[in-house]
């Protein structure tokens, strides 16, 4: 019985409160709601959507990879560079000597290090020599040079095999010059790699 | 011998003075200064006092001025006789005036013709005897006019004529390879057709073969130097056995048989290998003890070698027996000096060795007498070196810088009287002056 009453003075309730704002306001047109169109649920566009999400990100990492990637190649490049410049850099001799110049050991020291870092690497060393005296004599002197510094080389630990030696005399100067100062850069001893050395590893 | 009185008396007749003011209009090319003042010269005549004049006649037909001008001028540079420039006038028919020649101071005539038979028919006649001394056909062999061998046949003829007059066959029919920017060329002893030798790369230090047929030379690339024999009647090279290291400054022996060259890894030494292949193996003939030794020549007999070597530390000319006994030094040096001599030639009469010598700042071309090893100095005009023998063992090619850029030039050691061989761009050196080139 008690629900039943309680239920009637709710409904009750309810409806005078109805009547009540029903007599103060006009009477107001219930807007119809928009009705929100639920699309079906599609799996494979939410794929689709994760998987553009995921590789743009995966593009930006490996867009910010490659760049450190590609510093660290181009550092690396530099050292690798500045490495083989530093092997190409040519030993100096005096006028109709052969010897190594005290001066010119730490030009050769420098090179032994990348020996040990390319095991396998050989090199050619060219004897020059300036345009003064015998042209034939100079092919001689070209390769008395270079025997010497592969005989430095040789007692400081590096392989006779690794080491071929050449001359050209005075054919193949470095600056075309009849002076001192030309002479005295002609004179030299250059060095080339010519097998094992690709990739080229630095020192460490 | 007819002519040993006439060069003996040699004294030019006062009417020689007027052909000798004819001789500044005479067609004939400049001779070039000589460096080593040995008297007076005018014009194309040297030292009429001591060589028999000749005199070229005018020769018919369309090639005959260039005959004319070739026989004149070999004859000239022989420097064995003086060529009396007067006008040609008109090819001679009939008798021959003698005396008229006697006072243009010919002592002999040179008559050449060009037969139908495409040859160069040749007489000469002794001007004081009054009749013919002697008379040869030159063939042509088909050769075109004016081409190499058109020339080369008419060098032959002047070589004959100057034998026939002075006992001694001349140089004309010769060639010298050198070497120009690196390539070999050849040129003719008069400097005409000039040619290069097709070969790739760098090419450095030519050497002629007895037979004139061979060059050997060494060809430079990135990874060395090799010993190449080329056959220049075929165009064909092959390369010579690659020893140690560089292999440099070939020459062949007199024989023929036999190639020498410098090689070595450490040093240089002169090895002997089969100039053609088979033989033996290389055998070393120099014990350097890793001194550089380059630029061996051989003795005429083949039984010595000079060569380059320095073993006491600047480079001297020593000598050696051809198997490698008996090594001398051979240019003894004053004591506290550091001198510098290089390019030792052996002259084909094996009576001196000529080379180059440091004196001062330059270097100039000396010879050395192996008689009694007396040096004598060639040259004293800017940079003289690298001097190659002609087979007449009188003259020398070398390479001179009195001009400006290096350019081969030609010396008769007996008078001092040079001309200029090479001209035009590039550096020219290294010049091998070839033996007679024999008819072909």
């Amino acid at each position: 019985m008690h629900a039943r009453i309680r239920t009637l003075a709710l409904a009750a309730l309810a409806l005078s409160a109805v009547t009540t704002t029903a007599c103060k306001k006009k009477p107001v047109v219930v807007p119809v709601p928009t009705p929100v169109v639920t699309p079906p649920f599609n799996q494979d566009s939410a794929n689709a959507a994760e998987a553009a999400r995921r590789a743009a990100a995966e593009a930006a990492a490996k867009a910010a990879a490659e760049k450190a990637a590609a510093e660290a190649a181009a550092r690396m490049a530099a050292a690798v560079a500045a490495a083989k410049a530093q092997f190409a850099t040519p030993v100096y001799f005096d006028y109709d000597m052969s010897n190594i110049r005290d001066d010119q050991r730490a030009t050769l020291e420098a090179k032994l290090p990348i020996f040990a870092a390319n095991p396998d690497m050989r090199i050619r060393v060219a004897g020059h020599t300036d345009n003064r005296g015998s042209d034939e004599y100079n092919l001689a002197l070209g390769q008395r040079r270079a025997a010497e510094v592969k005989q430095y080389l040789i007692a400081r630990g590096i392989a006779a095999d690794r080491i071929d030696v050449v001359s050209f005399g005075e054919e193949r100067p470095a600056v075309a010059l009849d002076n001192e100062d030309a002479w005295g850069k002609n004179r030299r001893g250059e060095f080339e790699i010519i097998a094992g050395a690709n990739p080229f590893k630095l020192p460490r | 011998m007819p002519f040993r009185s006439l060069r003996a008396r040699g004294v030019p007749c006062p009417c020689l003075l007027t052909v000798v003011v004819a001789l500044c209009l005479c067609p004939f090319p400049v001779v070039a200064q000589d460096t080593i003042p040995t008297g007076v010269r005018v014009g194309l005549t040297y030292d009429p006092s001591t060589r028999p004049g000749v005199f070229v006649t005018a020769v018919a037909g369309e090639l005959g001025d260039s005959v004319r001008a070739i026989l004149a001028r070999d004859l000239d540079f022989s420097d064995r006789l003086t060529v009396v420039s007067a006008d040609a006038g008109s090819p001679p028919s009939g008798r021959f005036n003698y005396e008229l020649y006697t006072k243009l101071g010919a002592s002999a005539i040179v008559q050449a013709s060009v037969t139908r038979q495409g040859s160069l028919h040749v007489a000469v006649h002794d001007v004081a005897a009054k009749r013919v001394l002697n008379v040869a056909d030159f063939a042509f062999n088909g050769a075109a006019p004016l081409s190499p061998g058109w020339r080369m046949a008419v060098h032959r003829a002047s070589d004959e004529v100057e034998r026939w007059i002075t006992s001694t066959r001349g140089i004309a029919a010769t060639r010298i390879a050198f070497v120009r920017d690196q390539r070999l060329w050849l040129v003719d002893s008069d400097g005409a057709n000039l040619t290069p030798v097709g070969v790739g790369g760098i090419a450095l230090s030519p050497a002629w073969h007895p037979t004139a047929r061979y060059l050997a030379y060494a060809s430079m690339a990135d990874d060395g130097t090799h010993i190449v024999v080329r056959d220049l009647q075929t165009g064909q090279s092959r390369r010579m056995p690659r020893l140690g290291g560089s292999n440099i400054t070939p020459v062949f022996s007199p024989d023929g048989g036999t190639l020498v060259y410098s090689a070595g890894d450490d040093g240089t030494d002169l090895y002997a290998v089969s100039a053609f292949g088979g033989g033996d193996a290389p055998r070393r003939v120099t014990f350097g003890r890793g001194s550089p030794t380059s630029s061996p020549t051989f003795s005429p007999d083949g039984r010595k070698l000079a060569y380059i070597s320095g073993r006491l530390g600047h480079p001297e000319v020593y000598i050696t027996d051809a198997d490698g006994t008996n090594a001398e030094l051979l240019t003894e040096a004053p004591s506290g000096d550091r001198p510098y001599r290089s390019f030792p030639d052996w002259s084909p009469d094996g009576r001196t060795v000529a080379f180059t010598s440091q004196e001062g700042p330059n270097y100039q071309v000396m010879v050395i007498s192996m008689r009694d090893r007396r040096i004598k100095q060639l040259t004293g005009d800017a940079r003289n070196e690298d001097p190659s023998w002609a087979p007449d063992s009188r003259h020398v090619v070398f390479t001179s810088t009195r001009s400006g850029a290096k350019q081969l030039w030609v010396l008769d050691t007996e008078s001092g009287r040079t001309r200029q061989l090479t001209r035009g761009a590039g550096v020219a050196r290294m010049a091998a002056w070839s033996p007679r080139l024999e008819q072909p």
